[in-house]
């Protein structure tokens, strides 16, 4: 069987088809997936290349059968993945409240499309609220927000890793614009990085004999008992909670002595470094600060942030979905919001710029 | 122990025994037959038991087999995922006439065309038993239910779904496809059997619907229970075989 990735390499290529060769590389043995715009592509190459390397795919009616057909891979010990996007984002929240309640490793990469309804097929940011509590119960789940093709390459292999280490369901969560567009990136084998990759485990039909040496499990996600639930969800949460500080990551970028900062996310954030680097050059005083992580959310560091710069510019292509992210983060404090909320729209650093020099109080 | 000295099957799970369905319930009699059907096959250590949500969510620790309960309608993707992720175990979905024909019936008929190797065996009893006797897809004409307290209008909400005549239409020739019934166990056990077989040598979809009593929510004594069962409801669903496996010479 060919190797996947043999030695580090540099590309050119769709951010869809990085994220197939992110999955090969992060050694995922199956997708299971159902069409829609704009993952698609994610599906193409991975049916392209797993033949060649031993992996599998499925396509499956719908994407409730997507995300329950990946929960069945997981479940026989295989790294499995699926890929969506908006109202298949919708469906796949409910495999995906299973997979949380019983600790199942499913890793999902979401390229967001406008919303609500069908929308537009191209870009957006507004499947964060859904993407970071859109379950049922506790929404106890890991959302990478990734900027460029680099990091979706780095964060398909990291989510398989933290997946199987922590065994929460795992987002990589894209967007139209990095599905569709070319950009450089370097590709890699992790192993020979040095990453460690975390093996996965068979859920059930190990080998063995039923009292000699296994016996058989018997899976659930039904209590009779408010009493049961409770215990273990709170066991999950308490778990959330212990490997939060291990998961959080951020960009913070001169914050320590700015007059505001700039918070984005995702691929908003390439305009914001922009503007905040073109605001500096002409003497503004503004920091920028990132969320990678979306859940859990880097509340400590941004809390921090606020002590030393309490104003803040959220800006995103959404109405709000992550400012309120950000507010709840910030609870408690006091602290200036200014936003730009540009819902299913593209945000240049111009715009940001702009923006900022309309505020008379921003003096330079 | 507290149960001994009884024909249960090897496979059950005597720990959760005497089991939780009610009293004249048919799913007692379909996992019973189940069992015996997995012990003669002795494919317990490579089976995995998937149940749906509804009153087949008591199965969930009814075997000495590995087993999944999933969410309503939603067993057949989870159990089609395992086995195509590991060909080499034997999936079996489990669930009642709701959870097949109404809310997981996508899964159901793509399962069947796609001709995943797992078997479905599905239980009805014509009604929503767990959630309080609601009409579900194979609701006679004229039952009166929860939701349909003057009787099923079939203009209004129509026919009984005909489920095994559906997935043998869609079906492709390696499939197995049959309708049992709780009141002729012997045969019920042969239709499970080649359903499991059919399974266990890879070549094809395999599905079993079973006609079964749900005394509780007909409202029903012990002799109309039977009546129903085997007047009404066979006068409606057909008891047989509908797509069986070329003879081979050891059957």
């Amino acid at each position: 069987m060919e190797r996947a990735i043999k030695e580090e390499k540099r590309v050119f290529m769709t951010g869809n088809e990085v994220v197939a060769w992110g999955a090969l590389a992060a050694e995922a043995d199956i997708m299971y997936g159902y069409p829609i715009t704009p993952q698609n592509e994610i599906m193409h190459y991975w049916t392209r290349l797993a033949p060649k390397h031993g992996k599998k795919f499925l396509q499956t009616e719908d994407e409730l059968s997507a995300g329950f057909t990946t929960i069945g891979g997981v479940l026989a010990g295989r790294r499995a993945f699926t890929a969506t996007a908006g109202p298949g984002n919708v469906l796949l929240q409910e495999p995906v409240t299973m997979a949380e309640m019983m600790r199942l490793p499913m890793v999902v990469c979401i390229q967001q499309r406008g919303g609500p309804s069908t929308a537009t097929v191209i870009y957006s940011q507004q499947e964060v609220n859904l993407t970071t509590y859109g379950g049922n119960g506790e929404s106890l789940r890991i959302v990478y927000s990734t900027a460029n093709h680099q990091e979706l390459y780095d964060y398909t292999i990291k989510s398989f890793n933290v997946a199987w280490r922590y065994r929460f369901p795992t987002f990589i969560l894209g967007d139209g614009y990095q599905a569709k567009m070319r950009e450089p990136l370097v590709m890699y084998n992790p192993r020979e990085k040095g990453v460690e990759m975390v093996p996965p485990e068979s859920f059930v039909g190990n080998k063995g004999s039923f009292g000699i040496d296994r016996e058989p499990v018997h899976l659930r996600n039904a209590f009779s008992m408010e009493e049961e639930l409770y215990e273990v969800v709170m066991e999950h949460i308490d778990d959330y909670n212990r490997i939060t500080p291990q998961i959080v990551e951020y960009v913070s970028l001169g914050c320590e002595d700015a007059d505001l900062v700039i918070v984005s996310h995702g691929i908003v954030s390439r305009a914001a470094v922009a503007a905040q680097e073109m605001l500096r050059r002409e003497g503004y005083r503004i920091g920028y600060f990132r969320p990678i992580t979306l859940r859990p959310f880097p509340v400590k560091a941004l809390r921090k942030v606020c002590k030393s710069t309490p104003r803040f510019l959220v800006v995103e292509s959404a109405y709000g979905q992550l400012a309120r992210l950000v507010k709840d983060a910030l609870f408690g404090l006091e602290a200036k919001m200014d936003e730009i909320f540009m819902p299913g729209l593209g945000i240049t650093s111009e715009k940001i710029v702009g923006h900022v020099k309309k505020k008379s109080e921003l003096k330079v | 122990m507290s149960v001994s000295g009884t024909s249960m099957p090897k496979s059950w799970n005597l720990k959760t025994k005497p089991h939780k369905f009610c009293p004249g319930c048919g799913h007692g009699l379909v996992l019973k037959v189940l069992g015996q059907a997995i012990d003669e096959l002795e494919i317990q250590e490579k089976t995995v038991f998937g149940c749906d949500i509804g009153c087949s969510l008591l199965a969930w620790d009814f075997f000495n087999v590995d087993s999944v309960q999933t969410h309503h309608g939603r067993t057949t993707p989870v159990i089609t995922g395992i086995v195509r992720a590991n060909p080499s175990l034997i999936g079996i979905a489990y669930m009642g006439d709701g959870g097949g024909y109404a809310i997981g019936s996508q899964h159901l008929v793509n399962a069947a065309n796609r001709n995943d190797k797992i078997f479905v065996l599905l239980v009805n009893n014509t009604n929503y038993g767990m959630t309080g006797g609601q009409m579900a897809p194979t609701t006679l004409p004229g039952q009166v239910t929860e939701t349909s307290p003057y009787g099923r209008d079939i203009e209004e909400t129509g026919a009984p779904t005909l489920g095994p005549e559906m997935v043998a239409a869609i079906t492709s020739e390696t499939a197995y496809v049959a309708r049992g019934t709780v009141s002729n166990m012997r045969q019920m056990k042969s239709f499970i059997k080649k359903a499991l077989k059919n399974v266990v040598n890879g070549s094809g979809f395999s599905f079993v619907e079973v006609l079964a009593t749900c005394p509780t929510n007909w409202r029903t004594n012990a002799r109309d229970t039977w009546k129903f069962l085997e007047k009404d409801m066979a006068k409606y669903f057909k008891v047989g075989e509908l797509k069986t496996l070329p003879t081979k010479r050891e059957d």
